[in-house]
């Protein structure tokens, strides 16, 4: 152990970072006072994540006359991040040297918040941060669920899944809650929608415990059954249902949403996915179709790239699902770096179909340039390429997302305010509808 | 009658209720929000509603259920402007348990729920539990920051809980006493730690009788200050000793009279130089014993204690000299105290601070309509409560004083002027200027 010499300081630095409790969506301020004038400091930003790995962050500043530094309005001059970038700390983050390779930051306990540590160093460092006593230190609490957000299992109707449940008595407008073929339960992103005021069904369907972990058995009905349970709900107003899916998850709410009489959503949120997949037949039939064409395109790191597996997008109608029947409001999120699903060529084609067909006032795609693949919600590490298991076949492999860290943070940041605003104004707002309120 | 509320140390619930009656509303969801939603004792709160319909008459109401399980409760008037919002920083509640623009009145004007009956307007009253709100949100209160450690102290016979913020330090200390009535009290060193302070809640008067015999002179309070300043994390010269009511009182015998030790700093709320606690508790206890006779009691049988030590004393034994005092003091004083005559005791010291020349040291803070008890902002205001007394275990309705709205307007503007005044005096900065308020 090293020995610690405490020598008496001319000032006392302070970190100021507020608020210390927030939500994973939440900004915060950070200030730096009570340095030197013109002192070079580094900011640094370091988390354990549950898996047990060490994530960090830094940013090189320096103090102004008045010995503060304000991370709202300086200048990072170089670290994980650069130039004036108030949440840099959290979106830049990545695994510390030495972590295992292809790690991706994920919470999967949402009933404790994800905890942050903030130094403050002397100089500009960019590794070694273990060994240096810092100037400054705190710690902030970034949580998932809001206070009075109730978390219960479902296992009812023959599905899987997670609710997350709003304080108070509703009744709420509803979300089912559906990620990618990477499978599992996640739970996150619909703790932190119920945080926002909306019931949110995360649904486990790639690999759903009831059905004995085969997607065989996951057909439209098992979709069917998720809504339903969500439409019946006492808390929640049956008419203000939406789908929220992230890459397949979108191939799901799309296919639902146009030939499912069962499933009549609101409105739908759409994240790097796509409307290309085989209109008849159940899940399995859907990744049987996909599987036929697999070949790998070997990036020089041994990176699994699929974004061509569904190209070019096919003219056949029985290819695609037919969006110019969709009845309700679409907002499409591509990143324009997406090297796992061709997620702008489909919402182009998308366009394309909904204008011929007479429906396209009903699409809204945002688009961002250098985002990859995983839009996730604000300020969660970008990462370009993880490890990942084809849940059909248990196989392990290294996949490509793509994506730049700092656009990627942006389309995070900028895509999760506009989700929000349009879930808001559809289920939110819309008065064209009886309410089943207690109003 | 009602107990003080032991408000918890790691948070304490505050549902955010919103009612309506009578009227329908179609086809819209009142959007109700409290941010932050996790928020420190002393931060402000903003409380929106929107997605109303104009003009609409609401009742915003909170709730607490403290660890005693007592329920407490406030209430406001409003109604929904033309784009159907309420915002509770700067509409005026229009009755309830407080009036006005208050950002903050939700909180620091609860009461504990008296009996219900069902009220049945737009606007109302009671008979909370009986309706069902419109919206609720719930946000948590915490006096501990994320990141402080608490620490149980017994060593040489000292008993306290030593609050300590998160990094490397070092940091400036605090002593914390409370008053008269005895116990640990642990909330407000918690939350001096969570604005960096190291903080130690120290207990001097145990509930246990057989105990205070042991805190016989004022070698008790030198070994809980020196704990604090020989704490590997603290800087040994930035010490600062911090009292309410008695334990004002034992801030200013310490730093005029003791010669082992020397804060940096003392900031007094609601005390006086009248109790000469360098002696004996139990000396202390027999004069107040003595003076009996002279307790009042209010209109309500309530009893108060202001009096005992009017009138203030001339001769100099009997109050401490505060010509000796050497480092910059903060008084804190309720003009409506009713349980310690403080504003004449104030009156008296700054009379013997400039007849001994050292007035520049010291700074006073006089709020009209507060009462005694000025504790941490927001937290609710009781004109009297019940209070077991020391030595006999007793228990009385004490009468504290002091009126709701100046009352929490003194917690508010006394917490954040203390705060800079021991950030001013115990961090060292190159300049003096003012830090940034986030």
């Amino acid at each position: 152990p090293t020995a610690v010499v405490r020598t008496t300081r001319a000032t006392s630095p302070m970190l100021l970072l507020h608020p210390s409790r927030g939500l994973i969506d939440e900004k915060f301020s950070l200030i730096v006072q009570n340095l030197s004038q013109i002192q070079d400091i580094t900011l640094h930003a370091l988390i354990h994540s549950d898996d047990g790995d060490y994530w960090e962050a830094f940013g090189h500043y320096v103090s102004d006359a008045t010995g503060f530094v304000n991370v709202a309005n300086d200048s990072s001059l170089g670290g994980t991040y650069d130039g004036v970038e108030p949440m840099g700390l959290l979106w830049s983050m990545r695994p510390v040297p030495g972590s295992r390779i292809g790690l991706r930051l994920r919470k999967k306990e949402v009933h404790t918040p994800m905890v942050v540590h903030i130094s403050v160093y002397r100089g500009h460092m960019s590794q070694g941060f273990r060994e240096q006593v810092a100037l400054a230190s705190v710690v902030t609490e970034r949580w998932y669920m809001a206070p009075g957000v109730r978390r219960v299992d479902i296992t009812e109707g023959g599905i899987t899944g997670t609710l997350f449940l709003p304080p108070g008595p509703g009744p709420f407008p509803a979300l089912l809650d559906l990620w990618g073929g990477g499978g599992g339960l996640v739970e996150y992103r619909s703790a932190l929608l119920s945080s926002h005021g909306f019931v949110s069904l995360a649904l486990e369907y790639m690999t759903p415990r009831t059905s004995g972990g085969s997607t065989s058995h996951v057909g439209n009905e098992y979709f069917e059954a998720a809504f339903t349970v969500l439409k019946q709900h006492p808390q929640v107003c049956g008419d203000s249902i939406a789908i929220l899916g992230l890459s397949f998850g979108t191939s799901v709410a799309l296919g639902m949403a146009v030939y499912s009489t069962v499933i009549q959503p609101r409105c739908l949120v759409c994240v790097s996915g796509s409307h290309v997949q085989p209109v008849k037949g159940s899940l399995s039939d859907v990744f049987g179709e996909i599987n036929k064409y697999v070949y790998y395109h070997m990036f020089k790191d041994n990176r699994v790239i699929w974004r061509d597996l569904l190209l070019p997008i096919p003219t056949d109608p029985t290819k695609k699902v037919d969006v110019g029947q969709l009845k309700c409001p679409v907002l499409m999120i591509v990143g324009e770096d997406d090297q796992n699903w061709p997620a702008t060529e489909s919402a182009e084609d998308m366009k394309q179909m909904m204008e011929k067909a007479g429906n396209s006032h009903l699409l809204t795609t945002l688009s961002y340039p250098g985002a990859g693949h995983l839009i996730e919600p604000p300020y969660s590490p970008h990462i370009r390429a993880s490890n990942f298991m084809v849940a059909e076949t248990k196989q392990k492999l290294v996949v490509l997302w793509g994506g730049e860290t700092a656009p990627h943070g942006h389309a995070q940041e900028d895509s999760w305010k506009k989700i929000l605003s349009f879930l808001e104004e559809h289920l939110y707002r819309s008065t064209d509808v009886t309410s089943q309120s207690n109003l | 009658m009602s107990i003080p509320p032991s408000l918890p140390i790691c948070g304490c619930f505050c549902l955010v209720f919103f009612y309506r009656c009578l009227s329908t509303m179609v086809g819209t969801y009142p959007l109700l929000s409290v941010q932050p939603m996790r928020g420190l004792v002393d931060e402000k709160i903003q409380v929106v509603v929107r997605n109303l319909p104009p003009a609409l008459s609401v009742t915003l109401h909170s709730l607490h259920r403290s660890e005693d399980n007592d329920f407490w409760e406030a209430f406001g008037h409003y109604t929904s402007n033309d784009q159907g919002m309420v915002t509770v920083a700067k509409d005026a509640s229009l009755g309830g348990t407080y009036e006005g623009a208050e950002p903050m009145g939700l909180l620091w004007s609860m009461q504990p729920v008296p009996g219900s009956r069902t009220g049945l307007s737009g606007h109302m009253t009671e008979g909370f539990s009986k309706q069902s709100p419109l919206a609720t949100v719930v946000t948590e209160r915490w006096y501990m920051a994320p990141g402080v450690c608490r620490i149980h102290i017994r060593e040489h016979g000292v008993r306290g809980t030593l609050f300590l913020p998160p990094g490397p330090g070092p940091f400036p200390g605090v002593l914390d006493m409370w008053g008269g009535g005895g116990g640990l009290v642990e909330y407000r060193s918690c939350l001096l730690a969570s604005h960096g302070f190291v903080s130690m809640a120290l207990e001097y008067l145990s509930h246990d009788k057989n105990r205070t015999s042991d805190i016989e002179s004022t070698t008790y309070f030198e070994k809980a200050f020196r704990i604090v300043q020989e704490h590997p994390l603290v800087m040994k010269d930035r010490v600062a000793l911090f009292g309410l009511s008695l334990g004002a009182s034992v801030a200013l015998n310490l730093a005029a009279y003791s010669k082992d030790i020397s804060p940096k700093c003392c900031v007094c709320i609601s005390g006086s130089h009248v109790h000469r606690v360098n002696q004996a508790f139990s000396k202390v206890f027999r004069k107040m014993n003595k003076d009996g006779y002279k307790t009042r009691f209010d209109e309500e049988g309530r009893v108060v204690w202001r009096d005992f030590i009017l009138p203030i004393p001339t001769d100099l034994g009997e109050k401490v000299d505060m010509g000796r005092i050497k480092c910059p003091l903060m008084l804190v004083v309720g003009e409506d105290d009713q349980n310690l005559a403080t504003v004449e005791s104030a009156k008296d010291m700054t009379q013997m601070m400039r007849a001994a020349g050292n007035e520049h040291l010291l700074t006073i803070l006089q709020y009209p309509d507060a009462g005694h008890l000025i504790e941490m902002p927001y937290t609710p205001h009781f004109r009297a409560s019940s209070f077991i007394v020391q030595q006999t275990g007793q228990k009385v309705m004490v009468l504290w004083g002091g009126y709701t709205k100046p009352h929490a307007d003194a917690q508010e503007d006394f917490w954040e002027k203390s705060l800079s005044f021991l950030r001013q005096h115990l961090y060292p900065s190159p300049d003096s200027v003012p830090k940034a308020k986030l």
